[in-house]
Parts: C-alpha cells; sequence; structure tokens
C-alpha cells in the first residue's frame, strides 16, 4: 500500500496505464491514507463511496484506451468549491450542511480528466487565514514536526489542502489564493503550489471571498505533477466573466525547459525586520542555483511592495463583505430564528460567523462606509495601481522573479496573538502578486535547522505559467528535496 | 514586524487616517451596517482590534497616489457581453433545496409587513 502512495502522480499515470496498478487499488490506498492520518484532520468529509465509483469507471475508461489526463488519480478538493451532492462549506457554521446541486467549473475539469474525488479539505473560514485556525473544523495539523513534536500549523488559507498532500491522504490537491493562500501553506508543508495568473481558472462555484483577487490552483508533490494537474484545471469559461481566453502554454513541457538565457529578478525590497536567516540564506543559494543553470540573476526594485499588505487589507476585506452579504439565513446555510427580518439577519450572522471573518467584514464595511470610501478604499485601490506598474515595469527587463515564499517555517498551532496584524504578516511576500493579479508557485528548496521545509517563490508575467515551472523545476532540480514529514501515511518509504 | 508610521505627505482631498480611530458607537454602528448581531461587552474590545488594522493601514498615507488611477480590476478588458436569451431558469426545487424554510416555491422570512 505504501508503495501505491510513494508514487507521483505522473507516476500514477504510466503505472495506470501500464495497468500494473488499478485506479481502484490507487484511491483504496488514499482513502486507508486519509482514515490513517485522522489525526491531522485535514479533511473534513472523505467521500469514500464516490471515490470508488470514480476509480472504476476511470478504470473502464483505461481499458478501453480513453483515459484522460488526470485518469484514476485521487484528489482532495479544499472545501471552498461546490461539489455537487457533497457538502460544502468554506469551513464556515453559516455553511454547516450546505449541499450543492452544482458542481464547480473546476472540480467538473478535473473530474472530466478523469481526476477521482476523494473528499473535501479543511481550510480557514471562507479562506480568511494564514494557519487553517480559523476553520469552523477546527486546525489542520502540518505533517511536519521539529525535534519538540509540538503540532504545527500547515499555514493557511488552503492548510487541509497542504497537509494532506504532504501526508500521502491525497496525491493532489485543489487550493485557493487570495493573498498567498496556495503558496504559504504550500511552502510550510514542503509542497509545491501556484496560484495561476487571475482569470486562468475559473471562479464559478467557488466560494468568493475577495472576486478582484481570488484565484484557484494545485497543490502537489513535485513541480511535474502541478503542472500536470494545472493544465486540467484551467480552462475559459463564460460563467466567469473575468475568465481568460488566452490559450494556455504547455506547461508539462516546461518543467524540462531549464532556465538558460533567462533574466531573472531578485526584488531587494523582499526583506523584511523578524525574517528567519535561513529564509535569506535559501533565497541567496536559489539565486546561485539559478545562475549555475544559465540563468542571468539581475537586482531589481519594486518599490511600492511594503504598501501590498496593508492595501490588501482593505481591498479583500471590503470585496469580502460585500461577497458574504449573501449569508443572511435566507436562501441557504444556518439561521437564527427571531421576531423581525433584520434581527433573523443580525443573529444569523453573529453565530454563523467566526471572530476573523466578522472582524474582516467589519473592515470591510467600514471602509466602504459613506465618509471612508475615499481615504481607504479608493486610496488602497491607488496603490493597487502603483503596484501593477512596479510590477509591469521589471518585467519589460526580466523573465521571473526569485523570492522567499514565507518569512519564516511553519509555527506552532495555538501561538498566541494579540495583535492580528502579526498574522496577516504570513503574507508578506505573495500578496503582491495577487493585487497585480500575476502567477506564482512556491516549490520546496530546504529544511531550516529544526528539519522544517522552507520554499522559494517565482512570480512571473501574466498568463506566462510556463516560466515559472521552468524556474521550479530547476529549483527543484537543484534542491534535490526528499525531506519527508513525520506524521505521513504509509511510514517513511 | 512592520512599523505603523505616522501620516506624512498625505495629499489627497479627504480626511487624514490617523484622524480616524473608531470608538465603541463607531463599532455599533459598523456592526449594524453589516448586520452582525455584535454584544455590548464586545464593542469596546472590538474597537481595538479594528483600531489596531486601521492604524496600520494608515502607513498607506506615505504614499503619494496624486493623478493614480484606482486599479478595481487586473483584467484591463471590458466585461464580455453575451446574447440576451435565456440559458437557466426552471430549476425551483433546486434553488429552494437548501433554504432554511420555504413553502409553495418561496423562500419564508419572519414578516415584514404587519
Amino acid at each position: 500500500m505504501s508503495d501505491l502512495l510513494s508514487l507521483t502522480a505522473v507516476e500514477a499515470r504510466a503505472a495506470l496505464d501500464k495497468k500494473s496498478i488499478s485506479a481502484v487499488e490507487l484511491t483504496t490506498a488514499y482513502l486507508g491514507a486519509a482514515k490513517a492520518t485522522a489525526g491531522l484532520n485535514n479533511y473534513v468529509a472523505l467521500t469514500s463511496e464516490k471515490a470508488l465509483e470514480m476509480a472504476g469507471q476511470s478504470d473502464q475508461r483505461i481499458a478501453v484506451g480513453k483515459a484522460g489526463l488526470l485518469e484514476g488519480l485521487p484528489i482532495g478538493v479544499k472545501d471552498l468549491f461546490c461539489t455537487k451532492g457533497v457538502t460544502s462549506t468554506a469551513c464556515s457554521n453559516i455553511l454547516k450542511g450546505f449541499v450543492p446541486h452544482y458542481e464547480s467549473t473546476v472540480t467538473s475539469n478535473l473530474w472530466a480528466a478523469g481526476g477521482v474525488m476523494l473528499g473535501k479539505l479543511n481550510c480557514d473560514e471562507f479562506a480568511m487565514g494564514s494557519a487553517n485556525e480559523t476553520s469552523a473544523f477546527g486546525a489542520a495539523i502540518n505533517p511536519w514536526q521539529g525535534p519538540d513534536k509540538v503540532d504545527l500549523v500547515p499555514g493557511g488559507s488552503s492548510g487541509g489542502s497542504a497537509s494532506a498532500v504532504a501526508a500521502r491522504s491525497a496525491l493532489m490537491a485543489t487550493g485557493t489564493d487570495t493573498g498567498g493562500s496556495i503558496r504559504q501553506p504550500a511552502a510550510f508543508c514542503g509542497t509545491v503550489g501556484l496560484k495561476p495568473t487571475y482569470g486562468r481558472c475559473s471562479r464559478w462555484g467557488i466560494v468568493a471571498f475577495a472576486s478582484s483577487l481570488d484565484q484557484a490552483g494545485p497543490i502537489t508533490r513535485n513541480v511535474a505533477d502541478n503542472a500536470l494537474m494545472m493544465t486540467a484545471m484551467a480552462s475559459h469559461d463564460v460563467k466567469d466573466s473575468t475568465s481568460t481566453e488566452t490559450p494556455l502554454q504547455d506547461l508539462i513541457k516546461a518543467v524540462d525547459g531549464g532556465v538558460k538565457g533567462m533574466k531573472i529578478g531578485v526584488p531587494r525590497e523582499y526583506v523584511m525586520d523578524g525574517m528567519d536567516s535561513e529564509v535569506v540564506a535559501l533565497w541567496e543559494q536559489g539565486q546561485a542555483w539559478l545562475k549555475d543553470a544559465g540563468a542571468e540573476m539581475v537586482e531589481v526594485s519594486l518599490p511600492h511592495t511594503k504598501y501590498a499588505l496593508p492595501a490588501y487589507y482593505i481591498i479583500a476585506p471590503a470585496e469580502a463583505s460585500s461577497n458574504l452579504a449573501r449569508y443572511d439565513g435566507v436562501r441557504y446555510g444556518a439561521r437564527i430564528e427571531a421576531d423581525t427580518l433584520d434581527a433573523m439577519y443580525e443573529a444569523t450572522r453573529a453565530a454563523g460567523f467566526g471572530d476573523e471573518v466578522q472582524r474582516r467584514i467589519m473592515i470591510g464595511t467600514y471602509v466602504l462606509s459613506a465618509g471612508y470610501y475615499d481615504a481607504y478604499y479608493l486610496k488602497a485601490q491607488r496603490v493597487r495601481r502603483l503596484i501593477k506598474n512596479d510590477f509591469d515595469t521589471v518585467f519589460e527587463k526580466v523573465d521571473a522573479l526569485l523570492t522567499p515564499a514565507t518569512p519564516t517555517a511553519a509555527f506552532a498551532v495555538g501561538r498566541k496573538i494579540d495583535d492580528p496584524v502579526t498574522n496577516f504578516l504570513n503574507d508578506i511576500f505573495t500578496v503582491p502578486a495577487n493585487l497585480a493579479g500575476l502567477p506564482g508557485i512556491a516549490v520546496p528548496a530546504g529544511l531550516t535547522t529544526q528539519g522544517l521545509p522552507l520554499g522559494l517563490q517565482v512570480l512571473g508575467k501574466a498568463f506566462d505559467e510556463a516560466s515559472l515551472y521552468r524556474v521550479a523545476g530547476v529549483l527543484e532540480q537543484a534542491a534535490g528535496f526528499n525531506h519527508l514529514p513525520a506524521r505521513m501515511a504509509g511510514g517513511t518509504s | 514586524m512592520l512599523n505603523v508610521k505616522s501620516p506624512v505627505n498625505f495629499s489627497t482631498n479627504s480626511k487624514k487616517h490617523s484622524d480616524m480611530s473608531v470608538d465603541k458607537t463607531t463599532v455599533a454602528k459598523i456592526a449594524r451596517l453589516a448586520r452582525i448581531d455584535v454584544p455590548e461587552e464586545r464593542l469596546e474590545p472590538l474597537a481595538a482590534e479594528l483600531n489596531g488594522i486601521l492604524n496600520w493601514i494608515a502607513e498607506l498615507d506615505e504614499v503619494n497616489t496624486d493623478n493614480v488611477t484606482p486599479l478595481a480590476s487586473v483584467t484591463g478588458h471590458a466585461l464580455p457581453m453575451r446574447d440576451d436569451v435565456v440559458n437557466d431558469g426552471n430549476c425551483v426545487d433546486d434553488v429552494l433545496a437548501n433554504a432554511p424554510d420555504s413553502t409553495s416555491g418561496f423562500f419564508v422570512v419572519p414578516k415584514v409587513v404587519e
């Protein structure tokens, strides 16, 4: 069984096509792995019956030579995606028990490519968080541990996704990224996570957080698997008006494309006080690897970088306060009964939303309210323009940028935080790409002295995911990251 | 940690962020606008939490944004139009399937008109 779990997606596809393994066997192994690692709390719903049924259908298609790109591969789905007939809660009490009668475009694409749904994965409530601790289902746990064996957060908001892929209880997983929610947990868990260009993956059927920033993407064990899954996820979708018609590049081929002749920028502003010295060292190591592989490294400047986080914490809550107005206890989700309509709304939303979500709705409501709209919301949108302009200028000179993925490695679950701003700083290196709509990928590149994974981030031009995979492929090769977490299904094979 | 800096060079036509810390009354007003029932004893702590965030956001005051057009969408193109034809519908049961309360094809809410 652990042999099955040790296969990468690309290897599993080959084995399935050769019929040396079956999709039902592979899926059975993953369902077992999910149960064996249930203590990590990364699944909020396991859809075993559906998974075995889908796997059986995959085996039939393989038998008749009609295998899709992801045929027979077991996939976990962040609970932010609506899945037909399967609870979809955004890990919020206000959506507990919500069973959509429709399927998100991204998951439809995955199933159309032959993917097998294992279940729904834990995340921060409405994707608002960077530690997976705001989930109504409780924190998901990182399978990695330091020497002190303390439970660590998997990052967030796609914490369950990264945790499950690292623990080998999902071969691949979907995530969403509004300010770093794919890349930061991917880095914390030693996995590969891509946030595609805004518009690359359809947002239709994904519970909305901040619509101008949200993007779905894959979290996988390695770069080649990531390119494979991304190829199946992306599509133009008329049901999402911001979905792009720009054709997808050959991402699978790009992974082995190398970086010879590429110009890669190193933004000097991607340094902050309190940043782990090991993170800085790894960043420098990454630059050396790329140079050795034939890239030209160029120091560049993105002068408005430090303003990305405060601008984000105006724009994202503003959009969230508007998007989350729909949870009113009338059409779906929980309702707390009261005598008047307004009292019912207020009681329902007070009981249904957790503290972090309430706080962000309040911030958003405030910055959009009369008298403050210009000073906060329009100001932030102006700063957003300057941040995007910074990238536009730099990308006239370079093909990609190399940065750290996170300022630190994973931290302990339940870390006491008095100031909510402290948690926001996790996303300091990831947020700018969301504001500018650019693609970014996190690749595991080394371990701290405590034995915890650290990632590097590659940022690219809009709709140029191929360059990211080229750079990520080289980093992966050079780093030779083959470390495994302590709490993994199937032991350490 | 990022430093919270006092505003300099603030040159737009509106209020300074530093003047805009929220008090208990404002929090109650925001909660009302957001339709969230915040108990009286939570107003004061919430004001402190929101001020922590708002003070930090005030860092944006340093940035000169004169003559900068706000960026609402990165796609840079107009929203696509589609033919004005019905492409969905006749799915009342699907729409009502998750309603907390419904009857005769309608959502049911507390009485709003006496």
